[in-house]
């Protein structure tokens, strides 16, 4: 079974996407990179976001993760705001009950969009 | 094989082909990114007809009221014709004035009669046009009527071109465009026993009303509780109409506040302060939020940190257009 499959395809994002954009929010040490953004339309990216960390259907290259973190990387961001989006990914997971080694899983693709989100 | 109409041209659809992958491989410039159904880019609006249910996942339920579908999950069965956000044209009819009254200091109530009934939702907005082209949008207070009779409520700005002179100008009988609907700040019937919240400051009460007497049409039987906020006390509106809908319907809640000089039975605080303080925890409930651009735009985090999922805040902020 493929990891989308195994977590819960749609209805596993849709649990976790308003729990993890919350937490987002709320974490000082990120939350000003979210201050001027349509929240709508953020929610949608943290959707696709989490889709693609899920194994799920998203056809994102490694191209569109750079382009659309560029004007982040401008305003310094950096490997310890990568590390708290990471976290509240995590926190996201253990919160739905999400068995361990799914969640490594998860991790693991998310931790594969290292240098692309950080421009390096 | 479906054929698909989008900006003046003709699309044939090939078989399980997606309305995505058929403008964008024959040329037609749609954007997109993650090309799942989840990051809504490709976000386009049927002109005629419902979309398929696939297609409307996860939209807000006041889009896919109006047909709005994700170009990505749509594979069409049969003809249709779409177009991107924004661009389709507004309807347009002449109008003419049938009432003006004042509401307070500097708010007026404008009745119109439209020459073709325009069809809107309460809450939505429409452009007033003056025959020199100048042109504003207001929001839609009234019940749409089959007498083609709207409302607004315009609030008088400094030195405001179109707000002063509906004010000091324009008089009963005289004729307006109107265009519009636009906006997708409105009541959706059904789930009829969850909690409304709705916030607004000064003229943003005119959507609200407007919202709140759908609501109460459609026997919604939840909570429906409105703050209304402003500076002073003569800076609120429609108080007694408001405490009379509050006396005929026990589930309509009215609390007005003002920032200062509070009188009787008026709260002092901001309203969206005092609206959160009530409702500490909105998981489930609907907001509608209209007013001041920066109320809006705070009481919409406050709602979704205090547990409102964003598929259930509606907000329309009213933004002032600066003189050219």
């Amino acid at each position: 079974m493929s990891l989308y499959a195994s977590i819960g395809g749609e209805a596993a994002v849709n649990a976790a996407v308003e729990i993890f954009y919350r937490k987002v929010l709320t974490d000082d040490r990120i939350s000003h990179f979210f201050d001027d953004v349509d929240m709508d339309r953020q929610a949608a990216k943290q959707k696709a976001f989490l889709t693609y960390a899920f194994g799920g259907p998203n056809k994102y290259s490694g191209k569109d993760i750079r382009s659309g973190h560029a004007h982040l990387v401008a305003r310094g961001l950096n490997e310890s705001h990568f590390n708290a989006v990471a976290e509240n990914l995590q926190s996201t997971l253990q919160e739905l009950n999400v068995p361990k080694e799914i969640i490594d899983q998860v991790m693991a693709i998310a931790a594969s969009t290292h240098d692309d989100v950080l421009n390096l | 094989m479906p054929v698909l109409q989008f900006e003046e041209r003709k699309y044939s659809v090939a078989d399980g082909e997606s309305v995505l992958e058929c403008l964008t491989s024959q040329g037609a410039v749609v954007p997109s990114s993650c090309r799942s159904g989840a990051c809504q880019t490709c976000l386009m609006r049927s002109v005629d007809g419902t979309p398929p249910a696939i297609s409307q996942t996860g939209l807000k339920p006041t889009l896919r009221a109006q047909g709005y579908f994700l170009a990505c999950m749509c594979r069409p069965t049969m003809n249709m014709e779409v177009a991107l956000p924004g661009e389709e044209v507004a309807p347009r009819t002449s109008a003419i004035v049938v009432n003006k009254e004042l509401l307070n200091a500097d708010i007026v109530r404008l009745s119109l009669r439209c020459a073709k009934p325009i069809d809107y939702r309460a809450g939505q907005f429409a452009h007033l046009i003056r025959t020199d082209s100048l042109s504003r949008s207001y929001s839609l207070a009234s019940l749409p009527s089959a007498e083609g009779q709207i409302e607004f409520h315009v609030r008088r700005l400094q030195d405001g071109a179109m707000s002063g002179w509906i004010h000091e100008t324009l008089g009963v009988g005289d004729t307006v465009e109107v265009a519009g609907p636009f906006g997708d700040c409105f009541y959706v019937p059904g789930e009829r026993d969850r909690g409304i919240l709705l916030i607004g400051t000064g003229s943003g009460l005119a959507p609200l009303k407007g919202i709140i007497l759908d609501a109460l049409r459609h026997d919604h039987a939840g909570p429906i509780h409105l703050y209304h906020g402003s500076w002073k006390p003569e800076g609120l509106y429609l108080m007694d109409e408001l405490r009379q809908l509050a006396r005929r319907h026990a589930n309509f809640k009215y609390v007005p506040c003002v920032d200062a000089d509070a009188t009787d039975g008026i709260l002092e605080g901001r309203a969206d302060q005092i609206a959160f303080q009530d409702h500490p925890e909105l998981k489930g409930w609907r907001l509608y939020l209209c007013g001041h651009p920066e109320m809006v735009k705070s009481a919409k985090r406050r709602a979704f940190l205090s547990g409102a999922s964003l598929q259930d805040i509606y907000a329309d902020s009213f933004v002032i257009c600066t003189p050219r």
